[in-house]
């Protein structure tokens, strides 16, 4: 099961970075959408995977699952999102002022990157 | 503690001349000289009992974390700088203020020279390394300020500016000389660095630092090939070349050599490195001593020459070798500073200072003359003059030494001619300048200067003759005491006489003298020689060589920093899979001792949808709504994942969150290309594609190695306080709104600024608004679908009673502020897409800003709250209180922190949503704006 975990944060992190390097901005912003997923799964996993563990502090006193991490990634989701946001509404912005949505504020027809 | 006055009068007396005027230039000067005068009482007061083997000390810690303590000591060593700097000084001020015209700003001048004074005090009675270091660097610069003090010429700008480079760059290469010392010996105080010589010469990392050390000490003592600078610093006004080239800035190099000595001398590599450089300067600027035309000229390259035959001394190997660098290192200052005031006062009175044009000056100038003719024999090494004693303990040491080994002959034959030359150029300086015939045809008609300017340079002429009649009883003491500091063990006997009776190193002298004396009158064909020589500007070779590192280092930059933000990732990337992907490769095995879970059905099934909708959503990218959709399966399944692996919190967050980004992005995309050009190339997307594997594959690993190793967490802390200290059984919560609850309320902050920075970035902004989608097909006439209608409007009132719900139980089961947020912002945000922007605004009128506003500052002022109990910020408190009807009910001040955060997420979420959505209505921010 760890190794499945690890496999897919692993795929996802890779899909993400891969979108992240494209030259438009929507892509770059789904890109790191999809990294935040693979970074709070990997945050997440770092307080260990438990199946069907005490979610709630009860009288029976259970082992319980580690809660700290779980309060990190619950504030990042969120931050996440804020940030997705931003970063999308800047790369509208950027459409609606410089008139390209590539990431370097290029015109379509003169793209700099393209030399390497 | 009356030590550190010495450094910290002339560092204030730095201050002092500013308020003075330039009108009342002799009360300036009067102030200026006042502290170091007070510094030379509080130095002569110590003196006994540095004489008597005692080192007044005196320190406070400055950054102790760094080792760095403010330290002051005044050994012998320290003494004789101390003495040196701040007599000289003196002399320096008075001079100054009859050689600076009118219109040079004095006090300016004044204050540039104290600090550079208190600077030199600083490096010579530091006694920790960094100390020293800290003043090193502060002579670099402030001896920048004093060589271009003439700002207006472009010679001085650029001397100082190459002076600076040099000694800049050498001084760097000083500090970590001085950091690897401090790393081998465990500390940067000196005397344990100098106790602890075989400790750092038996370390592997000795080479280094000597290297380092010896860099920093031959680039401020402009030793060979380092000595190109200084012939440039004379664009000075010779008040400071009289000061930095006699007594002070060059002398740093050298008292440094002195200072470490102790613990970096005896090795073979010092011998070599020390010993053979200084023979090298010796010689060059002895050579070019003689060529040079103009008067300054001519005594840059004796200081060049003089320092390296210091230098000399102290790489031999001979104990007597290092009292004799010292010795020199007193008589240098003393007649190279009184022959640097004569070149000044000529080039004062008579407008010229090249060699061809002057002579016979002696009738117009006789007390000048007198200065120089016995400044200049005391260059010469002509006995009864003080430069005849070191000369001669020169040439004994250099007879003794076993550099060089089965060529050791060559040292005493060299250094000879050194002597040799120095005669020469000493008898042309003084001859030609001062006798040689009538005077000719000047700028000006020279006279003797006012007599306070010939005064401090008749006093060291004075002094010249008085060390060099009576050695034993002036100089002895001065030189014991300052060799016991520089010398480990005891210090050879100083026999200083005149006399020492007729052996080697006198006939050497006699050689020196009457071949010097030859040399100078046959000199016509020493200068034909040197005429078939291309001449070589030091200074423009420089400038040439700074424009290369400066082209090339921009060419670097252009090629690492093209303008684009990809290729600014790709670096960042690269730099990770290299930090990172290099530090995994020492684990020695991945997988650690702890057992794998097994695996079911789900699972599989859960990570197998996952793995294929993220590459779905990278593969299809260019298809934007495709890969939206893919990246929202993603979302999904992690929501699921959370809610299988024990986190129901973290599942409805990711649920709710995964509901409005789907809708931003949905929104974003109207607005934006609905299909991705093709524009990178096969190569790129390999080479992406291989580097998103790369940093994939490092992910992956590194989460299997921590999942399979034994977990040590501090969570055990939270599981035990979260009900007696907290007062809640979900621990996720209380570790949000009590224990971390400062982080949190940062966290909402942020979300707040971010929704602001959005509503502005949307504020006039005007978008093209597609009337199809991407295939052509035009959007559906029906905007507002009746069963989407109908549903939002029945879900609405219970979706805000499940928040309310969500919100009041969790503080003890899985809920809180968060997500009670967020599902009221998406039953809001559905209002909206069913109704449209105008219907939904008109029902819901109030703004969402000053909601998200009021959300952070209800929770800051829950924090504030228990200040006014007297607990520190954010305390929370928590009691039972029974409520008629409801009963027995828990109620914490975190649950009021929380509905700040609620009232942030929702306002936050909808000033974003809300907003944007506005973009598709007329009523888009700014006409709002407008109307208002």
């Amino acid at each position: 099961m760890e190794a499945l975990f690890s496999m897919t944060t692993g795929v996802l992190a890779a899909c993400g970075l891969f979108l992240a390097l494209r030259g438009r901005t929507f892509p770059v912003v789904v890109g790191l959408t999809l990294l935040s997923y693979a970074v709070n799964l990997f945050l997440f996993s770092m307080g260990g995977l438990d199946t069907g563990g005490a979610v709630v502090l009860d009288d029976k006193g259970g082992s319980h699952a580690d809660p700290l991490p779980q309060a990190l990634v619950l504030t990042a989701i969120v931050i996440g999102f804020a940030m997705t946001a931003f970063s999308v509404i800047l790369a509208m912005r950027a459409r609606g002022d410089l008139g390209s949505d590539h990431v370097n504020g290029n015109r379509v027809d003169e793209p700099r990157e393209e030399r390497s | 503690m009356s030590v550190l006055l010495i450094v910290l009068l002339p560092l204030v007396g730095s201050l002092l001349p500013v308020m003075g005027s330039n009108d009342r230039r002799g009360r300036c000067a009067l102030m200026t000289a006042i502290p170091p005068a007070l510094a030379l009482i509080v130095a002569g007061l110590h003196a006994g009992t540095v004489f008597a083997g005692g080192v007044p000390r005196a320190a406070f810690d400055w950054i102790p974390a760094l080792g760095l303590e403010f330290a002051m000591r005044l050994d012998g060593l320290s003494l004789l700088f101390v003495l040196l700097i701040l007599g000289i000084g003196l002399l320096i001020i008075l001079y100054a203020r009859y050689y600076l015209s009118p219109k040079d700003n004095l006090p300016r001048f004044y204050a540039f020279l104290m600090l550079f004074m208190a600077a030199m005090l600083g490096i010579v009675m530091a006694d920790n390394l960094l100390l020293l270091w800290f003043f090193w660097e502060l002579t670099s610069l402030s001896s920048f300020l004093l060589i271009g003090f003439w700002y207006h010429q472009s010679e001085a700008r650029k001397g100082a500016r190459m002076a600076l480079t040099v000694t800049g760059a050498g001084g760097l290469c000083l500090l970590a000389g001085f950091l690897l010392l401090g790393h081998i010996v465990g500390t940067y105080d000196l005397q344990t660095v100098l106790d602890s010589r075989d400790m750092i010469q038996a370390d592997p990392r000795y080479l280094p630092a000597l290297l380092l050390v010896l860099l920093g000490a031959f680039t401020k003592s402009a030793q060979f090939p380092f000595q190109f600078w200084l012939p440039h610093a004379m664009a000075a006004p010779t008040p400071v070349s009289a000061f930095l080239h006699s007594a002070t800035m060059v002398k740093a190099g050298v008292f440094l050599l002195a200072r470490l000595h102790p613990a970096l001398a005896g090795s073979e590599a010092w011998l070599y490195l020390v010993g053979l450089t200084g023979l090298a300067t010796l010689l060059y600027g002895a050579y070019f001593a003689l060529l040079k035309y103009d008067l300054k000229g001519v005594l840059a390259n004796s200081t060049i020459s003089h320092l390296g035959l210091i230098t000399l001394l102290l790489g031999l190997d001979q104990r007597m070798a290092v009292v004799a660098a010292l010795l020199h290192i007193l008589n240098h200052a003393t007649f190279k500073a009184a022959l640097f005031m004569t070149a000044g006062i000529v080039d004062h009175e008579t407008g010229t200072r090249d060699i061809r044009k002057l002579q016979g000056l002696w009738r117009a100038m006789p007390l000048t003359a007198t200065v120089a003719v016995i400044a200049g024999a005391a260059m010469a090494g002509v006995p009864l003059f003080n430069g005849f004693l070191s000369k001669e303990m020169m040439l004994t040491e250099t007879l003794e030494t076993s550099l060089l080994g089965g060529l050791g002959w060559l040292i005493p034959a060299l250094a000879t001619l050194g002597s040799l030359l120095s005669v020469a150029y000493s008898i042309r300086l003084v001859h030609n300048v001062f006798f040689n015939g009538p005077p000719r045809e000047l700028p000006r008609t020279p006279h003797e200067p006012p007599l306070p300017m010939v005064a401090p340079g008749l006093l060291l002429a004075a002094l010249c003759i008085v060390v060099g009649v009576m050695p034993a009883l002036t100089a002895t003491t001065l030189i014991d005491a300052a060799a016991r500091a520089a010398l480990v063990g005891p210090v050879p006997e100083l026999h200083l006489a005149v006399w020492h009776g007729f052996n080697l190193p006198l006939l050497m002298s006699a050689i020196a003298l009457i071949g010097g004396t030859v040399l100078y009158v046959q000199r016509r064909h020493l200068f034909a020689f040197q005429r078939q020589f291309r001449i070589q500007n030091a200074r423009l070779n420089f400038e040439a060589a700074v424009q290369w590192v400066v082209r090339g280092a921009q060419q670097l930059i252009d090629t690492l920093e093209n303008g684009s933000l990809q290729r600014y990732m790709l670096w960042l990337v690269i730099t990770i899979l290299c930090l990172v992907g290099g530090t995994l490769t020492h684990t020695v095995q991945l997988r650690g001792p702890l057992p794998l879970q097994p695996l079911d059905g789900l699972l599989v099934a859960g990570a197998l949808m996952a793995m294929f909708a993220g590459l779905a959503t990278a593969v299809l990218h260019r298809r934007r709504l495709v890969s939206l959709l893919m990246l929202s399966i993603v979302g999904l399944v992690t929501s699921l994942a959370f809610a299988r692996f024990s986190a129901p919190d973290l599942a409805l967050t990711q649920l709710a969150v995964e509901v409005v980004t789907m809708i931003l992005l949905m929104l974003a995309l109207f607005f934006l290309p609905q299909r991705t050009p093709k524009e990178s190339g096969a190569p790129r997307i390999l080479r992406d594609a291989l580097l998103a594997a790369g940093f994939g594959g490092i992910v992956a690993s590194l989460n299997f190695a921590v999942l399979t190793r034994p977990l040590e967490s501090i969570s055990q802390y939270f599981v035990d306080n979260s009900v007696p200290g907290g007062g809640g059984h979900n621990v996720v919560n209380v570790i949000l709104v009590d224990f971390r609850g400062f982080d949190t309320l940062g966290e909402i902050t942020v979300l707040c600024i971010a929704a602001v920075g959005i509503y502005k970035l949307l504020n006039r902004l005007r978008l093209f608004m597609p009337s199809s989608d991407a295939d052509g097909r035009p959007w559906s006439k029906d905007r507002h679908p009746m069963i989407l209608v109908s549903v939002s409007q029945t879900i609405l009132p219970l979706a805000l009673l499940v928040s309310v719900f969500i919100f009041l139980r969790g503080h003890n089961a899985p809920g809180g502020g968060f997500i009670a947020g967020l599902v009221t912002a998406v039953a809001l945000i559905l209002i909206y897409i069913a109704r449209g922007v105008d219907w939904s605004q008109r029902r819901l009128s109030f703004q969402y800003q000053p909601i998200a506003v009021a959300g952070v500052g209800v929770a800051a002022l829950t924090g504030l709250g228990s200040w006014a109990f007297g607990y520190p910020f954010l305390t929370s408190s928590f009691g039972h209180f029974h409520i008629p009807l409801i009963g027995d009910v828990e109620l914490a001040t975190a649950m009021l922190f929380d509905l700040g955060v609620y009232l942030t997420v929702v306002g936050a979420t909808l000033m974003i949503l809300a907003n944007l959505g506005k973009l598709t209505t007329p009523h888009r921010p700014s006409k709002q704006k407008e109307k208002a």
